[in-house]
């Protein structure tokens, strides 16, 4: 069972790494956003300051919003996901191996650029950790959500945008919760109380979304 | 009753059209089943309900007694399923493709057994190139070549394994279907040619479509 969830996270990451445009698009997404935003609102050091930790929460948002419609699509496309439907390990496991390893090629490469964009709005160094835990410990949890709403779409018209309309509402106590982290540590209350919030959700919805993406990836293919 | 496949009043509908009705056989180990009639008849729809991949609108299929869409992984792990679809990724080479494939279906397979999987199926010296140079022959070869590997599954469902496979290759495949069934495996497979594969029990459903 552990060399078959082994085997798709190193399958999905071979398949990133021999198609790497992917990855890009959405990193440089989330650059050119997040970079539009001081152009847009002007120079004020204080305001950008104070705008930081929410523009880098909607930019990565959006980059894994752009990324998600990628994660069952091409697997169902070619087959490969009915076989993953009758395979010898339970489909929630496959799941959760296939959210991880579209984390780990989606939504990393957003934490561990956030810090150098954060410089752009001259955040303080003391609130760089804060926001890039954040963005770690969120970014799973918008992979995770958005595996359910991929899995309900799947194969249907218009997918993107229902997509779209079907996850971000889910998405709101995470952004609340994930910038709300830094606005708290820079207003001297300290971020603790948010990342751990954040670090609950994590594991109250990585026990429970491979499952219900499971399900409907079940609903899906019939 | 165990490694005995049944279906039992099955009853599908796709779209407005009840494509079969009442539909029930049994498969025990070492028979082969043939699935015949025209296209749009309902022989993936059946396959794939015979898998518990879908859910027919009434009736139910057994492997053991038990329903497969309860049996769930128990029963996957007995089943080796190559559907229409060949399952290969493009920017995987053919033995990795086959690779994951056989870790997916639970088949334990190391470096070696699936070159000879490969070689068996005729694409011996082609492993290590990606699967989008490979002609669409080819890749149902690749997709086949889990045959080879997959005799200790007892039952193989298999939707039109022969296309756009050339002769040498429909022989290849016959013989390895014609071993499982002889090593005791039951076997269910759709085609439209006329296949000839040597089994004991060979028995013929054709669906009449309309």
């Amino acid at each position: 069972m552990l060399a078959a969830l082994r085997c798709v996270i190193a399958r999905d990451l071979r398949l990133a790494a021999r198609r790497s445009s992917d990855v890009l698009t959405v990193v440089l997404f989330f650059v050119i956003v997040v970079s539009l935003f001081p152009l847009g609102i002007g120079p004020e050091p204080q305001l950008l300051r104070t705008v930081a930790p929410g523009v880098l929460w909607v930019a990565a948002l959006l980059a894994s919003m752009l990324a998600l419609g990628r994660v069952f699509a091409a697997d169902h496309a070619d087959g490969t996901l009915e076989q993953m439907m009758l395979g010898a390990t339970p489909l929630g496991l496959v799941v959760a191996a296939k959210v991880f390893a579209h984390w780990l090629i989606s939504g990393l490469p957003l934490v561990l650029i956030s810090p150098v964009l954060a410089l752009q709005f001259d955040v303080p160094r003391e609130l760089l950790g804060v926001v890039v835990l954040s963005l770690a410990l969120g970014t799973p949890v918008l992979s995770l959500i958005g595996a359910i709403g991929a899995a309900l779409t799947l194969g249907l018209r218009g997918a993107g945008a229902l997509l779209s309309l079907l996850v971000l509402p889910l998405y709101v106590p995470v952004l609340i919760i994930g910038a709300g982290a830094a606005e708290a540590a820079a207003s001297g209350l300290g971020g603790n109380a948010q990342l751990l919030l954040l670090g609950a959700l994590l594991i109250f919805v990585g026990a429970f979304a491979p499952w219900a993406a499971a399900v409907a990836l079940r609903i899906s293919v019939e | 009753m165990e490694n005995t496949l049944e279906a039992i009043q099955l009853h599908c509908v796709r779209g407005e059209r009840a494509l079969f009705e009442g539909l029930s056989f049994s498969l025990k180990g070492g028979e082969l089943l043939r699935i015949g009639g025209p296209n749009g008849s309902g022989k993936t729809s059946l396959l794939r309900i015979a898998c518990g991949l879908i859910e027919p609108n009434s009736g139910e299929v057994r492997w053991g007694g038990e329903n497969v869409r309860r049996l769930k992984e128990e029963f996957w792990v007995r089943l080796l399923y190559i559907g229409h679809a060949n399952a290969l990724k493009d920017d995987l080479t053919a033995a990795e493709n086959l690779g994951v494939a056989c870790t997916l279906a639970g088949i334990v397979a190391d470096g070696r057994r699936i070159v000879s999987a490969l070689g068996r199926l005729g694409l011996g010296g082609r492993e290590n190139l990606p699967a989008r140079v490979l002609s669409q022959g080819q890749r149902r070869r690749v997709a086949l070549a889990r045959l080879a590997l997959g005799e200790d599954a007892p039952l193989w469902v298999l939707d039109e394994p022969f296309t756009a496979l050339d002769a040498a290759a429909i022989k290849d495949v016959q013989e390895l279907i014609g071993g499982h069934v002889s090593r005791g495996g039951g076997v269910i497979y759709t085609t439209h040619l006329e296949a000839s594969i040597t089994a004991a029990v060979s028995r013929r459903i054709d669906l009449a479509g309309n």
